[in-house]
């Protein structure tokens, strides 16, 4: 087949073709037409004026009243030519608006990086992916020279961009307090504070914290209206809600966190997570919070960063590779 | 022919009149076919404004044909609310989003040149032109 060319005789030629024979070639040959007219820019009422002058060459006698309704259609397809010229300096915008996004997912990334530790004893697995390019939920790990680790785990209601903002937001506050406040309950209340003056009141972040000290096994949190974790007893082989009442930060000036603690033994688990996980949406039914702790059952005997990886994918085929929130696992467990 | 005439736009109806107009003088300075609709829709939008917004102004149409080049151009006057914001109505997808036709970009499109000045309170002139290829 010859190569196309964007010009009357050629299209004539098209037209006179199909006319004759009305055969698929020529149809082919039309589409082929349509999609070079197309990366050409040419919009769809140039197309019909080289089809009346077509059909003028072509049929000299042609009806004065078909030549006049053609004309008619040209005029009709004038505001389609604007729309398809503005739909292509849309696409344009969209392109660059995402590359835009895409380095502020990075910059994000950058900014809320945190290592994994390495603890004696204790391992670790964590995994936050978020529905679009940047996440709206938060985790974060804390070493002191004592060797205690601080876990923040942390979602904004909402997500994208606000949410992102405020992320940043939280990590730079936390990072900004003494280092002797190190207790959970005394950390949620002053990021309360600090997103109750600085964060739209329309925007709430929930939160846990928990603090380890390998030398006790004691597992100190407090949560901030957070999707409550799971507690793997080893010893009893049961996994149990970790419960802890407190409100979301943002709402209150002055709250206080009540903090609770739990001790760790080998080979028990803490499992926290953000509601993306929980809120997992399968079709247009949300999964319930016991099917998500039957999934984490099922990887749970693996190590913990195979084990995160494996529910998030679990999850991610469930929902058709298309997750509506943002995604945050963590699982500690406690080797001796 | 004489260079210089206006039509007043009150009414839905005096769109119609602008469109006639336009599209004759340009049919007389030698516009193709697809020109002097693009130039008509043009006018279509810039009397739209007029009469929804503004409710009160006229377009002005002037023919350009000198030695170098020959053209249409077209002005619409009016004395309404102004434009507070011109790069938002300049935006594309601002007013085609809400279904209100092409909106001034897509003016600017439908011309060769566009030039807008408004003034809030006291009114906008848009200068456009199309020139015969």
């Amino acid at each position: 087949m010859k190569e196309l060319e964007l010009d009357l005789e050629n299209y004539r030629n098209l037209l006179n073709q199909y006319i004759t024979t009305q055969d698929e070639t020529s149809l082919y040959q039309a589409e082929q037409f349509s999609k070079l007219s197309m990366q050409h820019n040419i919009s769809p009422e140039e197309i019909i004026h080289v089809h009346i002058q077509a059909l003028r060459e072509l049929y000299p006698d042609l009806p004065k009243e078909v030549d006049n309704s053609m004309e008619f259609l040209l005029e009709a397809m004038i505001s389609y030519g604007l729309a398809y010229q503005e739909f292509q300096s849309l696409r344009e915008k969209q392109l660059e608006l995402k590359s835009e996004i895409s380095v502020a997912a990075s910059m994000q990334q950058t900014l809320l990086s945190t290592d994994k530790p390495e603890i004696e004893g204790l391992e670790i697995g964590a995994i936050s992916v978020p529905a679009n390019q940047m996440n709206g939920d938060y985790y974060h790990f804390v070493t002191d020279y004592q060797g205690t680790l601080g876990i923040a785990i942390a979602d904004v209601i909402g997500k994208g961009i606000p949410a992102a903002l405020a992320m940043s937001m939280i990590r730079y506050s936390m990072d900004s307090f003494p280092e002797n406040q190190r207790f959970p309950s005394e950390i949620l209340q002053n990021l309360n504070r600090v997103v109750e003056r600085n964060v739209d009141p329309s925007m709430f972040i929930t939160m846990f914290y928990g603090l380890y000290n390998p030398l006790t096994s004691s597992f100190k949190y407090s949560s901030a209206g957070h999707e409550p974790g799971f507690f793997y007893d080893a010893k009893k082989d049961e996994y149990r809600e970790i419960r802890a009442k407190g409100l979301v930060l943002g709402v209150m000036n002055d709250v206080t966190y009540e903090q609770f603690e739990i001790k760790i033994n080998e080979q028990d688990m803490v499992i926290l997570l953000t509601d993306g996980v929980t809120e997992c949406r399968v079709g247009d039914r949300f999964i319930e919070r016991d099917e998500v702790l039957d999934v984490i059952k099922q990887y749970a005997h693996l190590p913990a960063q195979e084990a995160v990886e494996l529910v998030f994918k679990h999850f991610e085929r469930l929902q058709d590779f298309h997750l509506r929130d943002d995604f945050t696992l963590i699982i500690i467990r406690k080797n001796v | 022919m004489n260079l210089r005439s206006s039509v007043k736009i009150q009414q839905e109806w005096d769109i119609v009149g602008a469109r006639q107009i336009g599209r004759d003088r340009a049919k007389a300075l030698g516009f193709g076919t697809v020109d002097q609709a693009r130039i008509a829709t043009a006018i279509s939008e810039l009397a739209r404004n007029i009469y929804l917004y503004a409710k009160n102004g006229k377009i002005v149409f002037e023919t350009i044909d000198d030695l170098q080049h020959k053209g249409i151009r077209i002005l619409a006057i009016d004395c309404g609310p102004g434009i507070d914001d011109i790069s938002q109505v300049m935006e594309d997808g601002y007013s085609t989003s809400g279904g209100l036709g092409a909106g001034l970009p897509g003016v600017k499109r439908l011309m060769d040149q566009f030039e807008i000045n408004s003034e809030p309170g006291k009114g906008t002139e848009i200068r456009t032109v199309k020139w015969v290829r």
